[in-house]
């Protein structure tokens, strides 16, 4: 288990467009990803469970991973998330 | 994994005023941040009298026509230093049933103590089973699980498995044959007693499908109101997991299995899945037949039976 905490600093937060580009990402890995806010724990490859979060601008989450490429997956989504999504 | 549990879970005072309509006696300035986190009730009638080991201060107080009897036989003065003892526990909240008078030693001992005090018309043990089943859900254990949860003929069936399996594309199936739909990819489970598990959407994303190749569709506006529900009870789970030439799968369903939620045990199947196997038909199959088996029906246990008896006569007349 592999796990890092970010903060979201994008515009808008994680709505509709920036999280298909984070599942997408997600779904490129093998490990099992996990996206956790506050006590609630979503599935990273699913769209509708990370919208679930409700993610705005200025969030802290955490993003885990179980699996053959743990870090790098963790380590990729929080470059994503760090870039702004290359907005 | 991606389970969580070692959280306390809270509701505030003022959730429990409102969905009780209590009528405010004594409101003190901090009532905004009383915060309720035992699912237990007291009757204080043990205190009342005195005995103080083992009160748990954290639990709502109720006091209903027994404690209110016994303290009109009291003198002003004791019942002072009954709720003056009582308050300065600094319990959550004391509620007043029947809509019994107040007496004034209540009023100026919460005051003094900044305890805060309701009153219900409800009868002491309708108000009391009514408040415990709200705790039991408020404060309920609960996770968010990958999955999808369907309410079929009845049956509350949590599917689980990769993405990618089929589960969205089977609840859209299901709806179409009339079935409901309570959430996709994010389950949220709430244990709500010791035996039971209710799952619902989180609100942001109730009723939405996503569909591959299609996108996110709104289940309510399409399929209409009888097509959803907010929350059901989970009775089985179908784990789907693509089909594996060569693996052995259950084909009699002589040995129940069971997947543990939150420590509840709840029957599960494992499905195989592969193309043109109608995941929907199988998910009705799955549920008529946990059904029947709860109402006390095994079929395979049946024809197991059948075939004992069968066996027994032939060799009988040979």
């Amino acid at each position: 288990m592999y796990s890092k905490e970010v903060l979201v600093c994008n515009q808008v937060g994680l709505h509709a467009r920036p999280a298909t580009f984070f599942i997408q990402k997600a779904n490129e890995f093998k490990s099992g990803i996990w996206v956790e806010k506050d006590d609630r724990r979503v599935n990273a490859k699913s769209l509708l469970g990370v919208l679930s979060l409700g993610i705005t601008r200025g969030a802290t989450i955490t993003i885990l991973a179980e699996g053959p490429d743990e870090e790098q997956a963790v380590n990729a989504l929080v470059d994503l998330i760090s870039s702004n999504f290359a907005e | 994994m991606s389970e969580k549990s070692d959280i306390m879970y809270f509701v505030t005072l003022k959730e429990i005023v409102d969905r009780f309509k209590l009528e405010w006696i004594n409101r003190p300035k901090n009532c905004s941040e009383i915060k309720i986190s035992s699912n237990e009730v007291n009757r204080p009638g043990m205190q009342i009298a005195g005995f103080y080991d083992y009160f748990d201060a954290n639990r709502i107080q109720i006091l209903g026509m027994v404690e209110h009897k016994y303290l009109e036989h009291q003198s002003s003065n004791d019942r002072k230093g009954v709720f003056n003892q009582l308050f300065s526990k600094q319990i959550p909240l004391l509620v007043v049933t029947r809509d019994l008078e107040i007496f004034p030693e209540i009023s100026e001992t919460a005051k003094e103590n900044s305890v805060a005090v309701c009153r219900t018309s409800l009868s002491t043990s309708e108000f009391m089973s009514a408040l415990i089943a709200f705790l039991n859900t408020s404060l309920a254990p609960r996770i968010t699980r990958h999955g999808v949860l369907v309410e079929v003929y009845g049956e509350g069936v949590l599917l689980l498995g990769e993405s990618g399996v089929g589960k969205s594309e089977a609840a859209v199936e299901l709806l179409k044959r009339g079935h409901r739909l309570v959430a996709d990819d994010a389950v949220e489970i709430k244990k709500v007693s010791a035996i039971s598990l209710v799952g619902s959407a989180p609100e942001i994303i109730r009723h939405f499908i996503e569909i591959r190749g299609i996108g996110i569709i709104d289940v309510k506006q399409l399929f209409g109101m009888g097509a959803v529900k907010d929350s059901e009870k989970i009775d089985l789970v179908l784990n789907l997991e693509p089909w594996v030439d060569g693996k052995h799968y259950d084909r009699l369903g002589l040995v129940n299995e069971y997947t543990n939620i939150l420590g509840i045990e709840i029957p599960s199947l494992v499905v195989p899945v592969k193309p043109g196997r109608n995941l929907a038909i199988i998910v009705e199959v799955a549920a008529m037949n946990n059904r029947q088996k709860r109402m006390g029906y095994n079929a395979a246990e049946a024809l197991n039976q059948r075939l004992i008896k069968g066996m027994g006569k032939s060799i009988y007349q040979e």
